[in-house]
C-alpha cells in the first residue's frame, strides 16, 4: 500500500479542493470542503480501495492524511 | 375488566427478522398481547434468545430457522406454516455509502433482503392462502427513503420505497379476501442495525437533536403500533403509512 496512492485517492473525493493542496501532513477535518458526506465517501472509498472497514470515529480519531493512512495499513 | 379492542388473543402471528431490533421486540409485545407467534430469523441462536422470551399464554408458538434471501430459506419457512391471521416483514439492513459508491452489487446485497426476500415471503403467505381472510399485513418501512433522505442512505432509502409502494398494490389486490396491507415508517430507532459505526457518536447526537421529542425511538414504540394494525381495530386501515418519527418529519 502505497501513500502517494492513498493521497490521491483522498484527494479524488473533493470537488473543490485542489489536488496540491491535500499532502500528507494536511489536516483533512479543516480543509474548507470537509463535510459528513466526504467523511462517508472517506469510508467507502477505503472500502473499495483497500478492503478496510472505518469508522467513523476513526475518521474523527485522525488528523493528517497520513494518520489515516497507517490506521488503514495497520488494518489491512 | 377484560374490554382490549387491541388483543391478538386467538391469532396466529409470523414476524420475520424476529432474532434482533424491532422484530424481537414486536414479536415479544404480541405474545404478550395474546398471539400465538412463528418467529423466523437467520441465526438459530439468537431466534432462540427471542424464542424463550415469549409470553407462553398456552400459545403454540414455532420458530424457524431460516435465510429468506435464499429460495431454500423462503420454501423452509412457507412449508412449515399452516394459517395465520398477520405478518410483520421485519428483516432487513441497513447500509450507509455516497450514492457514488452505490455498485450494483451492494444495490444487491440490500434490496435481496430488505426489498426481495420480504415481497416473495408475502407472495407466497397469500398465493398459499395460508394468510386467512381478515388477515393483516405490517411491512416495516422506514421514513429513510420516504420522507427524508439523509446523504448516504439511498440504497437502503430506494429499498424502503419499493416496499412502500408494493404495499399499496397488495392493499388494493389483497382487499378482495379483507386482507389488509400497511407500513410502519419509524424514524431512527436503537437497534444493532443503528450502531454499525460509520457515523461518530457526536454525528448520532446531532441527528438526535433534529428530532423535535429530543430522542430516538425504542423498539416497543414500533411493537405497540404493529399490535395496532395486527389488532381488529384498525380492520378498516389498509393501504396506510404510519410514520412513527417524535415529529422528525414534520
Amino acid at each position: 500500500m502505497q501513500l502517494d496512492e492513498f493521497i490521491s485517492n483522498f484527494a479524488d473525493l473533493f470537488d473543490d479542493t485542489d489536488a496540491s493542496e491535500i499532502t500528507a501532513s494536511t489536516n483533512y477535518r479543516e480543509l474548507e470542503e470537509w463535510s459528513s458526506l466526504i467523511a462517508l465517501s472517506v469510508i467507502a472509498m477505503v472500502d473499495d480501495e483497500y478492503d478496510v472497514t472505518l469508522k467513523g470515529n476513526d475518521i474523527t480519531g485522525c488528523t493528517t492524511v497520513e494518520d489515516l493512512f497507517n490506521l488503514v495499513q495497520s488494518k489491512a | 375488566m377484560n374490554y382490549n379492542p387491541f388483543s391478538l388473543n386467538g391469532k396466529t402471528i409470523l414476524v420475520t427478522g424476529a432474532s434482533s431490533g424491532i422484530g424481537q421486540t414486536t414479536a415479544i409485545e404480541c405474545s404478550k398481547m395474546g398471539a400465538t407467534l412463528v418467529i423466523t430469523g437467520r441465526n438459530a441462536e439468537r431466534l432462540q434468545e427471542t424464542f424463550t422470551k415469549l409470553e407462553s399464554n398456552n400459545g403454540d408458538h414455532q420458530q424457524v430457522v431460516a435465510d429468506l434471501v435464499t429460495d431454500e430459506g423462503v420454501n423452509t419457512l412457507i412449508s412449515s406454516l399452516k394459517k395465520i391471521d398477520g405478518v410483520v416483514l421485519c428483516a432487513g439492513r441497513g447500509c450507509t455509502l455516497p450514492f457514488q459508491f452505490a455498485s450494483r452489487e451492494k444495490f444487491d446485497e440490500i434490496f435481496n433482503i430488505n426489498f426481495f426476500s420480504q415481497t416473495e415471503v408475502l407472495r407466497l403467505l397469500y398465493k398459499k392462502k395460508i394468510l386467512n381472510k381478515e388477515a393483516s399485513v405490517v411491512i416495516i418501512d422506514s421514513i429513510g427513503g420516504t420522507k427524508r433522505y439523509s446523504n448516504g442512505n439511498s440504497i437502503y432509502g430506494a429499498s424502503k420505497a419499493a416496499l412502500l409502494s408494493i404495499m399499496k398494490f397488495c392493499a388494493r389486490e389483497f382487499a378482495p379476501r379483507k386482507v389488509r396491507v400497511n407500513c410502519l415508517c419509524p424514524g431512527m430507532v436503537e437497534t444493532p442495525l443503528l450502531h454499525k459505526g460509520s457515523l461518530t457518536e457526536e454525528q448520532l447526537q446531532a441527528d438526535v437533536d433534529r428530532y423535535p421529542l429530543k430522542r430516538y425511538g425504542r423498539p416497543e414504540d414500533i411493537a405497540y403500533s404493529a399490535i395496532y394494525l395486527l389488532s381488529d381495530a384498525s380492520s378498516w386501515v389498509t393501504g396506510h403509512d404510519l410514520v412513527i418519527d417524535g415529529g422528525c418529519s414534520i
